[in-house]
């Protein structure tokens, strides 16, 4: 088998559709195309059937109590800021205090903030070099205004998996509704909604080989029932939720996705965790100063998130151009800033400039990863020769003694 | 983001890339930027008695478009007066190189160190000369003023 160029390795961003999440949506584009919400004809019915069908299979993978708690939207962002302003516009007479990490999704984060503009109080838990989040300090951080926690259930630079089942356990006991943005960790690390103590959850279908525009918002129905303010208007689909006509092929894709996962995740990480270790462990075999971002053990299978000493990652980026990976580095964004994700967690600003994000998935092989090994370790190597910090290094000179000139 | 065509050959072909020896009295070295802020570049030029940069050497810690910018600055800082080469501006990189707004600052660095290794060299040749010139007195009408 020849490699086909660009090799993708930027599964945390996207994931391609796999063939046979498109074989079972492709009949809901012609054929059975009807609304879900037509409730006089056999268009309609069949629509609705597929709809609800989809609605158990996702149930099941999170070990929901039935597939009446799943809400459809058009992807995890709407489904964050559903969960959080909804609590927030339902629950906001008992308390007015919200409790998130600092290492959450913008779409968790920024919702917060909303919030916050207006009039509540947000409490941005930190996290330490391992970029795990410790449950103690969520439980620190509950007052008895406190309404809503939001974790999630693994990070998207670094990978890193959060205790879910530990602060979904101190949750239950203050009576605080739990929400979890799943979207990373579905399907690759274990997530049981009922097990975990978890009242909320988002997941999207387009990083599980799904397609985009589909998302859910998993709310549970009993002990406790959540109720959430609608933060969409019009003709009460989703039991009032979120209303607007069901993208019935999107669900029907999301399914098949879910029940694929449900069938073969167990394998497919342990095959894609070994595609991972292949990796690091020829990137640390041939190259000095490797730093791993986050913790490596409490991580997702397909995620490597590197660091390496001097050399720059967008630099490095534009050497690897066959290969698709995304970087922490300030150059790859339009702010500037190198990822508040690494910088939270205590990174160096200048290993942050150099974190590059392997995100390995379902479609790529070992023939991929060969082949993406070999060419970052010469082209680090080449960027070392060219980087005056590793000079610098190199000749024991302690680069934080140095008087930086900041522009 | 895309790159243009002259970024991409001067970062997959850079020029100049190494270093003299920062002791020697002919070289000026220039060192800008910073690490946190994601880019630093490190830029030297070797100049004759006349004044004149018979060649030039550059490190960079950067993005490709740093790396270029540096990699141009040494091809042009050749054979240039001193004057010359301190009359070198951001926006000639910026143009050649076709940078993007968001890249302007890498063209800005590389004028930064440009300057910053003819300070670096005027200063060792002015300690040079101190040391070894006759008293300035009688060589007052020869000095620059200020």
């Amino acid at each position: 088998m020849t490699l086909k160029l660009p090799v993708y390795l930027d599964n945390h961003a996207t994931t391609p559709l796999d063939p046979r999440v498109l074989e079972a949506m492709l009949p809901y584009f012609t054929q059975d195309f009807g609304n879900a919400a037509s409730r006089t004809h056999a268009f309609g019915w069949r629509a609705e059937a597929a709809v609800e069908d989809a609605r158990d299979g996702i149930a099941r993978l999170i070990n929901a109590e039935s597939g009446k708690e799943i809400v459809f939207t058009s992807g995890a962002t709407e489904s964050d800021n559903l969960a959080i302003k909804g609590v927030a516009e339902y629950y906001g007479e008992k308390g007015k205090h919200v409790v998130t990490t600092v290492i959450e999704h913008k779409a968790v984060l920024d919702s917060c903030k909303r919030l916050e503009k207006e009039g509540f109080e947000v409490t941005y838990v930190g996290v330490g070099k391992s970029g795990v989040v410790d449950p103690e300090d969520i439980a620190k951080a509950l007052t008895d205004k406190t309404i809503l926690v939001s974790v999630m259930l693994a990070n998207n630079e670094v990978g890193t998996i959060q205790p879910i089942a530990e602060i979904g356990k101190r949750t239950r006991e203050k009576g605080v509704i739990f929400h979890v943005d799943a979207v990373q960790g579905i399907g690759k690390t274990p997530f049981d909604v009922k097990a975990m103590n978890v009242d909320l959850a988002s997941i999207s279908a387009h990083k599980i080989y799904g397609p985009k525009g589909v998302g859910a918002l998993y709310v549970r129905r009993s002990r406790p029932r959540v109720r959430l303010g609608a933060q969409m208007d019009g003709g009460g689909h989703e039991r009032g939720n979120r209303s607007g006509t069901l993208n019935v092929p999107g669900i029907v894709g999301f399914a098949k996705a879910c029940e694929i996962l449900e069938r073969e995740g167990v394998e497919e990480a342990a095959r894609i965790r070994a595609l991972r270790d292949r990796l690091y462990d020829k990137l640390v075999k041939a190259l000095p100063r490797v730093i791993v971002n986050g913790d490596m053990q409490q991580r997702l299978p397909g995620n490597l998130n590197v660091s390496f000493e001097c050399v720059e990652g967008e630099g490095l980026m534009m050497a690897i151009k066959d290969v698709a990976v995304s970087s922490g580095s300030a150059c790859t964004s339009a702010s500037l800033e190198p990822s508040y994700v690494l910088r939270s967690m205590g990174l160096d600003e200048a290993d942050a400039h150099s974190s590059i994000r392997f995100g390995i998935g379902r479609f790529n092989t070992e023939e991929e990863i060969d082949y993406v090994a070999d060419l970052v370790i010469s082209k680090v190597r080449k960027l070392r020769e060219m980087s005056p910090l590793w000079e610098m290094q190199q000749q024991g000179i302690d680069l934080k003694s140095i008087q930086w000139a900041a522009h | 983001m895309a790159y243009s065509d002259k970024v991409i050959e001067h970062y997959e072909n850079p020029r100049n890339v190494g270093a003299f020896d920062a002791s020697d009295p002919e070289v000026g070295t220039g060192l800008v930027g910073a690490p946190a802020c994601g880019d630093v570049m490190r830029l030297q030029i070797r100049v004759d008695d006349e004044g004149v940069i018979q060649d030039a050497r550059f490190k960079t810690f950067g993005c490709g478009s740093a790396i270029a910018s540096s990699s141009l600055a040494t091809e042009w800082l050749k054979g240039k007066s001193l004057e010359e080469a301190g009359g070198i501006h951001n926006s000639m990189i910026a143009e050649e190189l076709s940078l993007p707004p968001v890249k302007i600052h890498c063209s800005v660095l590389a004028e930064d160190a440009i300057k910053s290794a003819i300070e670096d060299y005027k200063q060792k040749r002015a300690a040079r000369v101190a040391l070894s010139e006759p008293p300035a007195l009688a060589r007052a009408e020869e000095r620059p003023a200020g």
